[in-house]
C-alpha cells in the first residue's frame, strides 16, 4: 500500500520551478502540492512594492536566463526536499514588466509536519534569490533606472 | 588564440551593447574572458559577485575555456 501510494504520487506531481511571463496564481498552484501524507503546507509571495532604499519605485523588470534558472532551480527544490523531507516543493518565477502589487515569485512546500515546511519554504527563496540567473531592474517614479544589487548601478542609473 | 562566444546578461548586455559576441582570445579560464569582455566594453565589475557559466553549465572563475566555448557573464542576481 505505501509502495502504491509512493507511485502514484511521482506520478501526479513533480517538484518544479517554472519561469513565467504570465500572472501567478498562488491558488492554483497549491492545489498541485496536496498529497495524502502532508499535514503542513507553506507558502510565500514576493510582491513588487512601491519603494526601495528611499526611492520611489514606479514598476520593476525581471529578466532570467531561464535554462540555467530551470536547471539551478531544480537543484534547490532537491536539496529542499532532501534535507527537510518535504511532501513536495514547487516555485514560480515572473520575468518582464512587473507592477506594484503584483507577485513576483511564489514559493509553496507540503511536508508531513510544519517545521519541515517552514523550514524548507525559507531554504528555497533564500537560496533562490543568490543563486538564480535572475535580474531586476526597477523603475523609478522620478523618470531614471537602476539594476538592483549592482555596486555600480547607482552610477550606471546616472549616466543612462 | 581562441574563438569564444561572449554571451551578456542584464547590466553586461547594457554595458556592451550587444546579447553576445564572438570573440579570438588569448584567454585560459573564465576570468580571463571576464577580464577581456570589460577591458573591450570599459566597465569595472568586481568578479566576487558576478556569475559564470560555460556552455550552459555553472561555472567557477578558474575553470578552463577551450576553443568554440560559449561563456554566459552573469552580473549580480535579484530574484525574488
Amino acid at each position: 500500500m505505501a509502495m502504491r501510494c509512493c507511485y502514484f504520487r511521482r506520478l501526479r506531481v513533480a517538484d518544479v520551478i517554472e519561469i513565467t511571463s504570465g500572472p501567478i496564481d498562488p491558488d492554483g498552484l497549491r492545489k498541485k502540492l496536496f498529497d495524502p501524507a502532508a499535514g503542513a503546507y507553506c507558502s510565500f509571495e514576493g510582491w513588487i512594492r512601491n519603494e526601495n532604499e528611499g526611492q520611489a519605485v514606479l514598476r520593476l523588470e525581471y529578466e532570467a536566463y531561464e535554462p540555467l534558472a530551470v536547471t539551478e532551480g531544480q537543484k534547490i527544490l532537491a536539496e529542499a526536499t532532501d534535507r527537510f523531507s518535504c511532501s513536495h516543493a514547487h516555485c514560480r518565477h515572473r520575468t518582464g514588466l512587473l507592477e506594484i502589487g503584483e507577485c513576483a515569485v511564489w514559493v509553496g512546500v507540503s511536508a508531513p509536519h510544519r517545521d519541515e515546511a517552514f523550514q524548507a519554504c525559507r531554504y528555497i527563496i533564500d537560496q533562490l534569490k543568490v543563486r538564480l540567473p535572475i535580474w531586476k531592474k526597477e523603475h523609478y517614479v522620478d523618470g531614471h533606472s537602476g539594476w538592483v544589487n549592482c555596486e555600480r548601478c547607482a552610477e550606471h542609473a546616472e549616466a543612462s | 588564440m581562441k574563438t569564444i562566444t561572449v554571451r551578456y546578461f542584464a547590466m553586461f548586455r547594457e554595458h556592451a551593447g550587444v546579447d553576445e559576441e564572438t570573440l579570438t582570445l588569448d584567454a585560459a579560464t573564465a576570468a580571463d574572458v571576464f577580464s577581456a569582455t570589460r577591458e573591450r566594453h570599459g566597465s569595472a565589475e568586481p568578479d566576487g559577485h558576478c556569475k559564470v557559466a560555460i556552455n550552459d553549465v555553472m561555472a567557477d572563475w578558474d575553470s578552463p575555456v577551450s576553443d568554440g566555448d560559449e561563456v554566459l557573464l552573469f552580473p549580480p542576481v535579484a530574484g525574488g
